[in-house]
């Protein structure tokens, strides 16, 4: 029971503080679940977001159903969908019936220009720290930035090729590697 | 209220990428629906846009709301919602057996290959989020607290905004 609210309160807070859509969320995501709570490790959480961004749906709402099920099976879906999507619906809803001419409010507006840089800041923030954590040799280095250049290069990209590639890649390399060294010995 | 479940579950279906991948065929359904203008639905992206929260999500609610009450929102909401239960069920099966094959390797190469994408976001972000030199300094003032303190990413987010009123709002 106790995990289930803790499920339910921390996509919740994920889902109130998601403010511009996508990776904004993973700021909060990373410190409530990988330092906060130690669900998971750096490599997890990127493997949760490979998945969850490769499937169809909001990537929020992807990351709450697959992080519940883990936790605590079908009941732990209930929680985090119904976490991550309560703040969107309370607000949303409070504006439709109450605030229909919300954008011409002028300090909402200004507050949430205020928080876009700040949220692309904590989201560099993030990688940085996820990289340092996961590039451990030569290979992963070159993976990197061989990544980044061909996002950069080709746009619109579908993010499910370089989730595909990147883990062939992987899979290759270890692989011939230790043929290489079975073959040296 | 079934027609607003099923069409926001298409669109919860075939929308992959999240946030602002979903609404070219948002925009299709609803406005081929006829229930907003063109001009309307772009009202609602832009609100989605500033609040928190999914954008898919915002937008199913406030839409839903605007056609069929709160009991629409609900049903237009969870209609958005519902693949992604299904269709994540399953996936967290297959990592699973991934994760326990000799495979696994893989998921190393991965987790680099989603850091790589992340990276690229933020060089995409920069432009649109910092255009002034107020954007520039919140957004320096929130990288130096991110990396010098323990501050929770919601009190420099809440502190962001806050900075936004008084810098645009007052000074500017």
């Amino acid at each position: 029971m106790q995990v289930l609210w803790q499920i339910f309160t921390s996509f919740f807070k994920i889902g109130a503080f998601t403010i511009g859509g996508g990776y904004a969320m993973l700021p909060v995501m990373q410190r409530d679940l990988v330092d906060r709570l130690g669900w998971l490790d750096e490599q997890e959480f990127l493997e949760t977001i490979a998945v969850t961004q490769s499937a169809p749906g909001a990537i929020a709402v992807n990351t709450a159903i697959l992080i519940g099920k883990r936790m605590a099976g079908l009941p732990g879906v209930a929680a985090g969908a119904l976490g991550v999507v309560l703040p969107s619906f309370i607000i949303i809803l409070g504006i439709a019936i109450f605030f229909q001419n919300f954008l011409d409010w002028q300090p909402a507006i200004h507050f949430f220009a205020g928080v876009r840089p700040a949220v692309v800041a904590l989201i560099a923030h993030v990688a940085w720290k996820m990289g340092r954590k996961l590039i451990t040799g030569r290979f992963y280095l070159a993976l990197f930035f061989a990544a980044l250049a061909i996002i950069i290069l080709v746009p619109g990209l579908h993010p499910v090729w370089i989730i595909l590639s990147s883990g062939m890649a992987t899979v290759f390399w270890t692989a011939s590697h230790r043929q290489a060294a079975e073959e040296g010995e | 209220m079934l027609e607003l479940f099923i069409t926001f579950f298409k669109i919860g279906a075939l929308t992959f990428g999240g946030g602002y991948a979903m609404i070219p065929l948002m925009e299709k359904e609803i406005v081929a629906q006829g229930w907003l203008t063109q001009a309307q639905f772009l009202d609602i992206v832009a609100i989605a846009e500033m609040t928190p929260g999914p954008i898919a999500i915002n937008s199913a609610t406030f839409i839903g709301y605007q056609h069929g009450g709160i009991l629409g929102a609900a049903a237009a909401t969870f209609g958005v919602v519902a693949p992604s239960i299904i269709i994540m069920v399953i996936f967290s099966h297959l990592l699973a057996r991934l994760k326990a094959s000799k495979y696994s390797i893989a998921l190393k190469g991965v987790g680099v290959g989603v850091a790589a994408m992340i990276a690229a976001a933020v060089f995409g972000l920069i432009k649109p989020a910092i255009t002034n030199f107020a954007d520039l300094a919140i957004a320096v003032a929130a990288l130096t607290l991110a990396i010098t303190t323990k501050l929770s990413p919601i009190v420099i987010i809440l502190g962001a905004g806050l900075a936004g009123v008084v810098l645009y709002g007052l000074v500017l």
